[in-house]
């Protein structure tokens, strides 16, 4: 078991966690949802470090379960795996590709940095619609289908669509 | 010893949230319309999740206590903490979102203070739960508007529930002797220091939605000595009912 755990360098483990998807949203992962935020071997044992995206969110359960798997499936058996709360989760670090796959997927990105001023004052914002790109959309549903989002539709194509929140 | 205190100081912030999410629980496929019911949903997980956080580190600081299952679900009535405001019932729409916007109010405030606590998990939390609750605080500021500015009953209602619920403010800005110990070791916030401003905006909310203030009568303010109201008991029957009925079960 030493032998197998020492050939596995932290590339490697990142590559992993990079194929676990987020199990609400499967087409983005979990590493580029934010969740996965440091990976580290420490004497021999890794360590993996994740944050919650909200405090109640159900999947988060589920993501540990899924990355214990995904280790164990490459005969990762020597590891930990530690939940940090500070500093707390933003959609501030998803990539811009991270959004466009979101957006392919049907969900509107999150349309602003949180340091943005109509996002620090709370003032509505112009979403445009992933399926058809008119800004011509109203919010349904300040809360939706999950925590990070919430229910908009388009005036235009007719389409309710998901908004993945600023958050 | 400090840790116990600061792991009762934990579990008292704990409970608000607790309390507060199992009523809203209670709205799950109730709520009046479609988009309300996932709303409330959603804030009644948001604050079951930050429970959960404060229960956690009670746990971990705690001689009494193993986890935080036994802290939610295994204590008797008295010795819950939580302000007498969030265990009142969620009577019609009206009571419901009045009680939510008079919280949410001062829930934002305290987090904004409890971030610069010099306990850095409690910090931490806080951090963490403030960006939760701003979604808190517009969707019942909003409702309070809306209905207080809606039609002549939708008036009738919120102006109903703010006479009821009004006596019950007060005990959310006055520091229980605990609180008063923990802002002393700059753990806490100050609750005094929030009164001002929580009934400035509170007060001015409620003038821009037509709703008349009430007169400052005599107020509630012994839930933090975990002297509750006569809905409380039924509020934990349901809340304790599983592990109650079969002890130690694990979801």
């Amino acid at each position: 078991m030493v032998d197998v755990q020492k050939q596995i360098n932290i590339e490697e483990i990142w590559e992993i966690l990079e194929a676990v998807p987020d199990p609400e949203i499967p087409v983005i992962s979990i590493v580029e949802l934010g969740v996965v935020r440091d990976v580290k071997i420490i004497n021999e044992q890794l360590k993996v470090t994740i944050t919650p995206t909200y405090t109640g969110c159900p999947a988060m359960d589920m993501i540990s379960v899924m990355i214990k798997a995904a280790l164990e499936d490459r005969k990762i058996e020597n590891y930990t795996l530690e939940t940090v709360l500070s500093p707390p989760w933003t959609t501030d670090w998803m990539s811009d590709e991270t959004k466009n796959k979101l957006k392919s997927y049907g969900i509107a990105p999150p349309a602003e940095n949180t340091q943005d001023k109509n996002s620090l004052l709370g003032k509505p914002l112009q979403i445009a619609c992933p399926q058809c790109e008119s800004k011509n959309t109203v919010m349904q549903s300040q809360f939706g289908s999950t925590p990070c989002k919430s229910l908009y539709k388009c005036n235009d194509c007719l389409e309710p669509f998901d908004y993945f929140k600023c958050h | 010893m400090l840790k116990q205190k600061i792991s009762a100081y934990s579990i008292l912030l704990g409970d608000q949230s607790l309390i507060l999410g199992q009523r809203l629980g209670e709205l799950c496929g109730h709520g009046p319309i479609l988009e309300v019911d996932i709303a409330m949903t959603n804030i009644a997980l948001d604050l079951l999740g930050q429970a959960r956080l404060y229960y956690q580190l009670a746990a971990e600081l705690s001689d009494t206590y193993e986890d935080e299952d036994q802290i939610a679900f295994l204590r008797r009535e008295k010795d819950y903490n939580n302000c007498v405001l969030v265990e009142m019932p969620n009577g019609d729409f009206g009571d419901t979102i009045v009680r939510q916007y008079l919280f949410d109010v001062y829930h934002l405030m305290f987090l904004n203070q409890l971030k610069e606590s010099n306990e850095k998990r409690l910090k931490a939390i806080a951090e963490k739960s403030i960006k939760e609750v701003r979604y808190h605080l517009n969707f019942s500021g909003d409702w309070i508007l809306r209905l207080g500015k809606g039609t002549e009953v939708s008036n009738q209602k919120i102006q109903k529930a703010v006479d009821t619920l009004w006596p019950y403010t007060k005990e959310l800005v006055q520091s229980s002797e605990l609180e008063t110990e923990m802002h002393g070791f700059g753990i806490a916030p100050n609750l005094a220091d929030l009164e001002d401003e929580y009934y400035r905006q509170v007060k001015s909310k409620f003038a821009e939605a037509e709703i008349k203030l009430p007169e400052d009568k005599w107020s509630q303010i012994q839930g933090k000595k975990g002297l509750h109201s006569e809905h409380f008991g039924y509020l934990l029957s349901d809340l304790q009912y599983l592990q109650r009925s079969y002890p130690n079960s694990k979801w």
